[in-house]
């Protein structure tokens, strides 16, 4: 199974040293749970949760299956994934619809977690859903903070209700939901202020605010980032104003996200969507089983082949795959395969979803240029050379260094490359009789770089 | 006197935590057994100090008590307190050198507090008779010019800001322009959040780091990185990808005084030695002060008898 291939390298180094014996101790399965510890604590998940997440797992893992499995460390990384599953909740979780037919969703949250931006970019998610919402700020206390809306509002092509000269949240509140029934819009999505929740007074707004608009939806923004204090943080919020679900936001930084298992285990509200991007579009449905891989360091893989399957030219892939089979693999193919492999997105990104990656390559070492240079190398070449690499003497080589500002070095180790991945390809299409017809990838056999 | 105040009132929700966690462990004997050490270990990893710096911390109690054969609360205590201050390693302050320009270059990631910081860091030199000047680099995010300029009316600071979407860079350059010709004393850059994993967008402060090294070579440069200190583990990872990126100098920890247990300052000082220049306690202007080890440790811990 690829997929639990080399859990965060740390377990790994737990089961190779078990390698060799034929049955695992109570040992071994004591030092894999204290790396499943660290790991997890790694990646910010509550301490309460990580010692009740442990006593399941070891539970779980004294069964025969583990203590008879040929790989004990295999079967594992299962468990503590199925766990963690478990925790996240099995399905995706939909956004609530006011019976109504009026839905008032609020969004609340420490400061800086991302709520004015998931804001916008819920509201152009309804909208591509066919709803017609309308978005409003009633954060009353940073500078600018209902201006940043309005922009966001504009970008989205959604309606924005602010009043910056009003001080009173409430009052700004009570007067959207008028303008957004008034408009015939089905969904108001409210922008509050950031706050903690040990202030009493913001904590007093909120509830105001929540009273004026009866949300169908109580939101809490989390950033991906924060650490042990996520727990307390929702349980406070859940207390005081009510919390139907959470947001997760900047998913798409290095952090593990550890927090989303805290929250979701100490209050048993759902994660319903995660914010991966800065862009108003990346906003996506939230997967358990995606985002328990990254928490134990796995690797995003399922995201990965969505959007390796969304950017791959399936015409293309079959075209290269036939000219593999025919051994006439060239440097216009590599030229396809480079500008592929870029439309997947940055190459540290791809590299942090392989899963075993983690341990194996120091992802600060991954430099995207890298790629680019290679492209500009081959796209310097005429299409003759691209063809025939054979062609490519000593004066050719240099003209190409300068037409893509690099040295003859790179242009030769691009073309060493390029000869070594011929070779594999060749071996590869020699067994291509037996494996082809199961739909292979090309770049299957690893990227020529 | 005042700042330690303020420090302890800042931190008094962690100062409960820490304090009430100690003595509930300590409470029913006065003294550590082993079982007690490893709850003090978690007790600091409870608190964002992460497994690195609490490790590091427990086994330097553990080597003192090896030594001595001390285990009372006392004793305790006070070694805890010891290896917390050299974790933190010798405070360091932001330096105003005097006839001299001064660049004060705010990085981070997204919602850490970077224009609220400028915003205070501005207020503060102009009360102390600096000639100050704002620059509004984070041209990405929507009305973030409008932000600091709030600020800049505030304050009476005049601030250089091009259109949203424009260059960065461009703005900091005219920035540095307008600051000599105005023989400004302080320039205060604010920068657009940015995840430190985004190569391009950590280019683009490369860049911005090379346009002050060329326009202003005789400048000192002092790069503050904003961290959130509700942040997790992940404030490491930001400390190391944003001093590669622009010679960070030094730490600014914001809302300290909040939710956040305020450990992730000795995370990050354990495993990249940055030094913690400013912490932010609160949303007035004159809550952002200078960072004390002394004191953070104190305020973090139960009272201890004077030695």
């Amino acid at each position: 199974m690829a997929i639990f291939h080399g859990l965060s390298g740390k377990l790994t180094a737990v089961v190779n040293k078990m390698r060799g014996k034929t049955r695992v101790s109570e040992q071994d399965i004591k030092e894999m749970m204290r790396e499943i510890r660290l790991a997890l604590l790694e990646a910010d998940v509550n301490f309460q949760v990580v010692k009740d997440l442990i006593a399941d797992i070891s539970e779980r893992s004294k069964g025969s299956e583990v203590m008879e499995s040929l790989t004990p460390g295999q079967q594992i990384v299962k468990i503590v994934n199925e766990a963690l599953i478990d925790i996240l909740g099995r399905t995706t979780s939909k956004l609530a619809v006011s019976p109504s037919g009026f839905t008032v969703i609020m969004l609340y949250g420490l400061q800086g977690a991302g709520k004015t931006t998931t804001a916008a970019k819920l509201a152009l998610l309804l909208k591509k859903r066919g709803k017609k919402p309308m978005l409003t700020s009633v954060d009353v206390h940073r500078p600018a903070a209902a201006r940043q809306l309005e922009i966001l509002a504009a970008q989205a092509g959604v309606p924005c209700f602010i009043q910056p000269e009003e001080p009173l949240a409430a009052e700004i509140a009570a007067r959207a939901v008028d303008r957004a029934r008034y408009m015939l819009c089905d969904t108001l999505i409210v922008d509050t202020a950031g706050r903690m929740t040990i202030d009493r007074e913001m904590m007093q707004e909120l509830k105001s605010i929540a009273r004026v608009t009866n949300p169908t939806e109580k939101l809490l923004i989390v950033d991906a980032m924060i650490g042990q204090e996520a727990v307390n943080v929702a349980l406070s919020f859940d207390q005081e104003v009510g919390l139907d679900g959470f947001i997760m936001t900047k998913l798409d930084g290095d952090a593990r996200g550890g927090a989303a298992l805290s929250i979701r285990r100490m209050t048993g509200k759902p994660i319903k969507l995660i914010c991966v991007g800065e862009k108003l579009e990346d906003i996506e449905e939230f997967y358990p089983d995606r985002l328990a891989s990254r928490i134990l360091g796995m690797g995003d893989v399922l995201s990965l082949i969505e959007k390796a399957t969304a950017a791959l030219d399936e015409k293309k892939a079959k075209e290269s795959l036939e000219k593999i089979r025919k051994n006439q693999f060239s440097l216009e193919d590599m030229l396809d395969q480079f500008e592929q492999v870029k439309k997947m997105g940055s190459l540290k990104d791809v590299m942090n979803k392989l899963p075993g990656m983690g341990g194996k390559i120091d992802i600060d070492q991954v430099d995207d240029r890298a790629v680019d240079r290679s492209l500009a190398i081959i796209r310097s070449m005429t299409l003759r050379e691209r063809r025939n690499h054979n062609l490519l003497n000593a004066s050719r080589r240099k003209r190409i260094a300068a037409g893509s500002g690099t040295t003859v070095q790179e242009v030769n180790r691009l073309v060493r490359r390029f000869e070594e991945t011929q070779k594999m390809m060749k071996r590869f299409s020699g067994m291509s009789g037996k494996m082809g017809k199961k739909g292979m990838r090309p770049s299957g056999g690893g990227f020529p770089f | 006197m005042g700042i330690l105040n303020s420090f302890k009132r800042g931190l008094q929700k962690t100062r409960d935590f820490v304090t009430e966690g100690f003595n509930r462990i300590a409470a029913n004997m006065g003294f550590f057994d082993e079982d007690m050490l490893d709850d003090l270990e978690m007790l600091l990893i409870q608190a964002d100090v992460g497994i690195a710096a609490a490790g590091s911390i427990m086994d330097e109690i553990r080597d003192e008590i090896k030594k001595v054969g001390d285990i009372s609360q006392e004793a305790v205590l006070q070694t805890l307190e010891r290896s917390m201050l050299a974790v933190l390693g010798q405070p360091r302050h932001l330096n105003i050198e005097e006839g001299t320009l001064t660049i004060i270059l705010l990085v981070g990631v997204n919602g850490t507090g970077k224009t609220t910081t400028a915003g205070k860091l501005c207020a503060r030199y102009k009360k102390t008779g600096y000639n100050v000047l704002l620059g509004a680099a984070d041209t990405f995010r929507a009305a973030a010019i409008e932000q600091l300029s709030h600020w800049g009316e505030m304050t009476g600071t005049p601030v250089i800001a091009h259109q949203a979407g424009s260059d960065p860079a461009a703005v900091v350059f005219d920035a540095i322009q307008a600051a000599k010709a105005r023989k400004t004393d302080i320039l205060i850059l604010d920068t657009a959040g940015r995840l430190h994993n985004k190569q391009n967008l950590m280019d683009e402060l490369m860049k911005i780091r090379r346009i002050i090294r060329r326009e202003a070579p005789d400048a000192s440069c002092q790069t503050l990185l904003v961290i959130d200190a509700t942040t997790g583990q992940n404030a490491v990872s930001q400390t190391k990808f944003f001093r590669e990126a622009s010679d960070v100098t030094g730490l600014v920890i914001t809302k300290l005084d909040g939710n956040a247990k305020g450990g992730v300052v000795l995370a990050v000082a354990h495993e990249t030695g940055m030094p913690i220049m400013l912490a932010g306690l609160g949303e007035g202007v004159e809550d952002l002060v200078d960072f004390d080890s002394t004191t953070f440790v104190h305020s973090l811990l139960p009272d201890s008898d004077p030695v």
